[in-house]
């Protein structure tokens, strides 16, 4: 009995660490070429490879990529994110050296779809192309800013919006060496949890 | 039983979805387009095909008191087998089905066709029965994936025909318990004609 069960697990185990080798490779390359395509996405061209930096801010570890163009920096690949309806929602976001935000891409999110999940496409998405920080007012309109919410998904603007915020206070830290007030996106839930709008409930899923 | 009838008992008269009802957990949750639907539908289908096969040539080896144990392992391991393969060469639709790839180890369709079916049956039946059950369960999850996506976004697996907004509840889960009932009341009846 134990023997029997021992010998299907020692099989099992031996079976993964082969395709886990053999698979290795191509999942890095595969996360890899998401990381350098979403680069490419919301930055100008560049020259060369971008070159990857972390910053310390508030005792967390913040990752961004620099690029150079013509030998000068030319803009910063932000990784950020903020707590969406359905989990985070993370973006990288692309800053040019003059703190424009110039393209932003949805590096992960798990909002709902046909709602939240709406936020990839580019009828919101292109409100954050060239945006200036200091004449576009970063919120949504709900709460007095300048970004049309999406409609009956009010919790992922949000989100989206706030992890652009995040990205603009690292940049601010990046290039003032600062520290940047990153905020938590958790900051608001209270407001959020009271507005929650029947249409997005959650699909709950449960083991069978 | 011939080999051809193993498989399309599958399809139509076992179809997992439509009459043994089994599995509702990923058929409801991952249906949200055709595309995702048949994603899944193929993901489970690999995993009943190899399971089938490694449980119907171990199983006479194996003590009847810790088959459940042995079963589950075997079935993980190709689940996992199947995720390193899939965050590999198909990373956007592993991302879209994220949990629902690790849940088709506690899928009753698979532990349901190992204790039913591999386990006193031929490694080439058994391949056989899981190729069937594996196709009805994909036909079944894309035509309910389709459904959905046409009613709910206006597409069919992926290409948009109507402009705007679908009826959006078709997208969330009571639209998907609003399909499924119906598409049954549809299969049964058809099958009960022929």
């Amino acid at each position: 009995m134990v023997l029997s069960l021992g010998i299907i697990c020692l099989v099992s185990s031996g079976i993964l660490a082969v395709v886990y080798a053999l698979t290795k490779k191509p999942i890095e390359a595969a996360a890899e070429k998401k990381t350098n395509d979403a680069i490419m996405q919301v930055l100008p061209a560049f020259d060369g490879q971008p070159e990857r930096l972390s910053i310390e801010a508030d005792g967390k570890v913040y990752e961004y990529y620099q690029v150079m163009k013509d030998g000068n920096v030319s803009g910063y690949a932000i990784t950020a994110a903020a707590t969406g309806f359905g989990g985070p929602v993370s973006l990288m976001v692309g800053v040019t050296s003059e703190g424009i935000v110039y393209n932003t891409s949805v590096l992960s999110q798990s909002e709902t779809p046909g709602l939240g999940a709406k936020c990839t496409e580019p009828s919101f998405a292109d409100q954050f192309k060239n945006l200036d920080p200091a004449v576009t007012r970063l919120a949504v309109k709900k709460d007095g800013g300048d970004i049309d919410a999406i409609t009956a998904s009010t919790i992922t603007s949000r989100a989206y919006v706030n992890a652009v915020n995040n990205a603009l206070a690292i940049f601010k830290a990046i290039t003032e060496g600062g520290d940047p007030e990153v905020a938590s996106g958790t900051s608001t839930a209270s407001d959020q949890a009271t507005e929650t709008c029947p249409a997005e409930t959650e699909s709950a899923s449960t083991e069978e | 039983m011939g080999k051809f009838r193993l498989i399309t008992k599958g399809l139509v008269k076992e179809n997992p979805t439509f009459v043994l009802l089994l599995g509702m957990c990923p058929t409801l949750a991952t249906t949200t387009s055709a595309l995702n639907g048949m994603g899944m539908g193929l993901a489970t289908m690999f995993v009943l095909v190899l399971s089938n096969m490694a449980i119907s040539a171990t199983a006479p080896y194996i003590p009847d008191k810790v088959r459940i144990p042995s079963y589950i392992v075997i079935i993980a391991a190709f689940v996992t087998v199947l995720q390193f393969i899939m965050q590999a060469y198909t990373p956007a639709m592993y991302e879209t089905l994220g949990l629902f790839i690790p849940l088709i180890v506690v899928n009753c369709i698979v532990l349901g066709r190992a204790e039913a079916f591999a386990n006193k049956n031929s490694v080439v039946d058994s391949a056989c029965d899981g190729l069937g059950i594996g196709l009805g369960f994909t036909m079944s999850l894309t035509i309910l994936g389709l459904v959905r996506e046409i009613l709910g976004s206006g597409s069919a697996f992926g290409f948009k025909f109507i402009e705007g907004d679908g009826i959006l509840a078709f997208v969330l889960a009571p639209g998907a318990f609003l399909a499924l009932a119906y598409l049954i009341v549809i299969f049964r009846k058809i099958t009960k004609m022929n």
